[in-house]
């Protein structure tokens, strides 16, 4: 693989389009880049972009190697729920939080394996199989909180929402490390390589040689398992677990944010860092509308429109046009592999 | 709009006076309550409310779920009117469709009341209809909110509901309606917070950053407390103190926002009550054993709570009602 240089992944159109949504936010509200430092945090609306865009980063990251397999996973959201459900279903009634967390991950583990069982062995649809635990993992939730909202106090479990390391919320802190470790574990070693060979072509793959049942069951317990650590942070944000609301219709965020990033709905080559830069997009839109002050009735136009914007813009066919008409005779010099 | 403004004054008279008129006079009675299901911790309070008043007055209920389908409703009115049942309570889950089964039911000499939500059928098909006046909660915030501030200058933040539901259009108009006559009470920002907690939280760390740290802020409004909860939580991240840096307040009195008036965080809440039931029974009783027509609009009380109302004791009455 050809190591890219640092420019030519800052000239990617993401990255211009998050700079552009947050110029106009600072275009809106002057005070957008302020950061100030208070109560051994950095806190300002930018932070708040980075710490609101966690979850959707974190699922998003988790989708990525779902869609990269020419997969979709649209049960991270109920997940979430499921997840946030059944640790703080455990720590109010008495367990300590160290063997709840744990517990509630494994539950958001095996919600994404029995995806993977569903489209590996018994050949469902990714979109429908998910769709099952869409449907069902809320309701499952609901049966956990028993359809009301579940408050804690446990300090650890509340940390993981609201806590702070090196004065950055503990949700980026999370993101940025999974982030991170997702990121090593699929580019030094093959097994990114394995995911785009079973996204291109199942059964190519599998002649190849690949195990891909065992890399599909993998991928989706690795969403299921991403959602509830976004599950824990959203429960652990509000210090309650709300099974009608959390993670609701996150999954669309998610799969935007992995589309904004740049990864092919058809599976094949992709990016967990870009599909995090995506989540960003979502989030800095988000901030943007809050602080902006327009009335919320524009909220989902705003946005549509904004997204819209940004997936023409990146289209091959925007590019060539761009590139024909702003820069025909005289190519920038910084252009490179581009 | 115009008739129920005009029935809540002697709909909330003709609640109080008919209160325990005609004590024990439903006792024994079977009466048919078809509820929507349990979409919200409200909806499950206002179900454990129901089942408690039946069980205060002798009444035999018989409950139905019907878990949010309109078809399972018309099956269960259709089930009272066979079991011959003496009158049928009904929290309609659409506004449509009603008349046939309700035709039956009339036909089957049933009286027909309907719990916290409207219908577009002729009146006569049902004896009336319990519902609260969301216009009025909003405005009972707003008055609030003006006679706590004086005459002091007040910017307010609002979080209203999910755009485009009647609550949100309703609250947000009848706050309005409440501080309109005081000018140094004003909205300066207004978003929705989709009535969760944790698009309260975020949408109010947005008004914070975009108020200069939240200075500029006296109170903030949420239409309803889980937002308001969320809020809190915002309010306090950002260094500030809610309940006296920002007043709260907010509309439907669940416990955790007593939760919160017990800990000085929040200052007023107007309360959606549960009890749907209990004025939809005296109407019966007094229908059912002296044939006085009831009004066709009852409107419940929209009760004002601070914390100079035993917020721990009202937290602790109403924690087991499955909210």
């Amino acid at each position: 693989m050809k190591r890219q240089t640092l420019t030519s992944t800052l000239l990617r159109p993401q990255f211009a389009a998050l700079a552009a949504v947050m110029f106009i936010n600072w275009l809106l509200f002057p005070g957008f880049f302020t950061i100030t430092w208070q109560d051994g945090r950095f806190f300002g609306s930018l932070i708040d972009v980075l710490n609101r865009g966690a979850p959707v980063a974190i699922l998003a990251i988790g989708v990525t190697a779902v869609i990269a397999t020419k997969g979709v996973d649209l049960s991270v959201g109920a997940v979430m729920a499921i997840s946030g459900a059944v640790a703080a279903v455990m720590v109010s009634t008495g367990t300590p939080a160290t063997i709840a967390i744990p517990i509630a991950l494994l539950a958001g583990l095996v919600c994404g394996f029995w995806n993977g069982v569903l489209v590996t062995y018994l050949d469902i649809q990714p979109i429908i199989a998910t769709l099952v635990l869409m449907v069902a993992g809320r309701g499952l939730a609901q049966l956990i909180t028993e359809g009301s909202i579940v408050t804690f106090s446990d300090p650890l479990l509340s940390y993981i929402g609201t806590g702070a390391l090196l004065g950055l919320p503990m949700p980026v802190v999370i993101a940025l490390v999974l982030m991170i470790v997702t990121t090593l574990a699929v580019r030094r070693t093959a097994l990114g390589l394995l995911i785009e060979a079973v996204g291109v072509n199942r059964s190519a793959a599998r002649f190849a040689g690949i195990s891909s049942r065992l890399l599909l069951l993998l991928v989706y317990s690795f969403a299921g398992f991403c959602a509830a650590i976004a599950g824990l942070i959203v429960a652990g944000d509000i210090r309650g677990a709300d099974a009608n609301n959390a993670g609701l219709w996150l999954e669309l965020d998610a799969i935007l944010a992995v589309v904004l990033g740049g990864t092919s709905l058809l599976g094949g080559r992709f990016s967990i860092p870009m599909s995090v830069v995506g989540a960003l997009i979502i989030q800095a839109m988000n901030t943007g509308i809050l602080i902006s002050g327009f009335s919320p009735q524009f909220n989902l136009v705003v946005k549509s429109g904004v997204i819209i914007l940004i997936l023409v813009l990146q289209s091959p066919q925007a590019g060539q046009w761009i590139s024909r008409r702003f820069v025909p005779t005289t190519p920038p010099a910084k252009r490179s592999a581009e | 709009m115009f008739t129920i403004k005009k029935l809540a004054l002697a709909a909330g008279i003709g609640a109080l006076l008919s209160t325990a008129a005609y004590a024990d006079g439903l006792s024994g009675k079977v009466i048919g309550f078809s509820q929507i299901g349990s979409e919200s911790g409200w909806r499950a309070a206002e179900t454990s409310v129901t089942r408690a008043e039946a069980e205060r007055l002798g009444v035999d209920l018989k409950f139905a779920d019907a878990q949010q389908k309109q078809e399972n409703q018309i099956k269960a009115l259709r089930g009272f009117i066979a079991q011959g049942v003496e009158a049928i309570l009904i929290a309609p889950v659409v506004s449509t469709g009603w008349e046939e089964v309700l035709t039956e039911a009339k036909d089957a000499g049933i009286p027909v009341v309907l719990l916290d939500r409207g219908i577009d059928a002729p009146e006569d098909l049902y004896l009336t209809s319990v519902a609260s006046d969301q216009v009025k909660e909003g405005r009972v915030a707003g008055e609030w909110l003006v006679g706590t501030v004086g005459d002091k200058e007040c910017k307010v933040v609002e979080l209203q509901g999910t755009v485009g539901s009647s609550p949100a259009i309703n609250r947000k108009q009848g706050f309005e309606e409440g501080i309109a006559a005081a000018t140094n009470v004003s909205i300066i920002r207004s978003q929705t917070g989709d009535f969760t907690r944790s698009k309260g939280k975020e949408v109010m760390e947005g008004f914070l950053k975009a108020e200069g740290g939240g200075a500029g802020i006296c109170a903030v409004y949420a239409h309803n407390d889980d937002m308001a909860v969320g809020a809190i939580q915002a309010i306090k991240d950002a260094g500030l103190k809610p309940g006296s840096d920002i007043l709260v307040v907010s509309i439907d009195a669940v416990p955790d926002i007593f939760a919160a008036m017990v800990a000085g965080e929040a200052n007023a809440t107007v309360e959606l009550t549960p009890n749907m039931a209990g004025p939809a029974f005296e109407a019966l009783d007094a229908f059912l054993n002296a044939g006085t027509l009831p009004e066709k609009f009852i409107i419940t009380e929209s009760k004002l709570y601070t914390p100079s109302d035993d917020p721990q004791g009202e937290y602790d009455r109403r924690k087991g009602l499955g909210y």
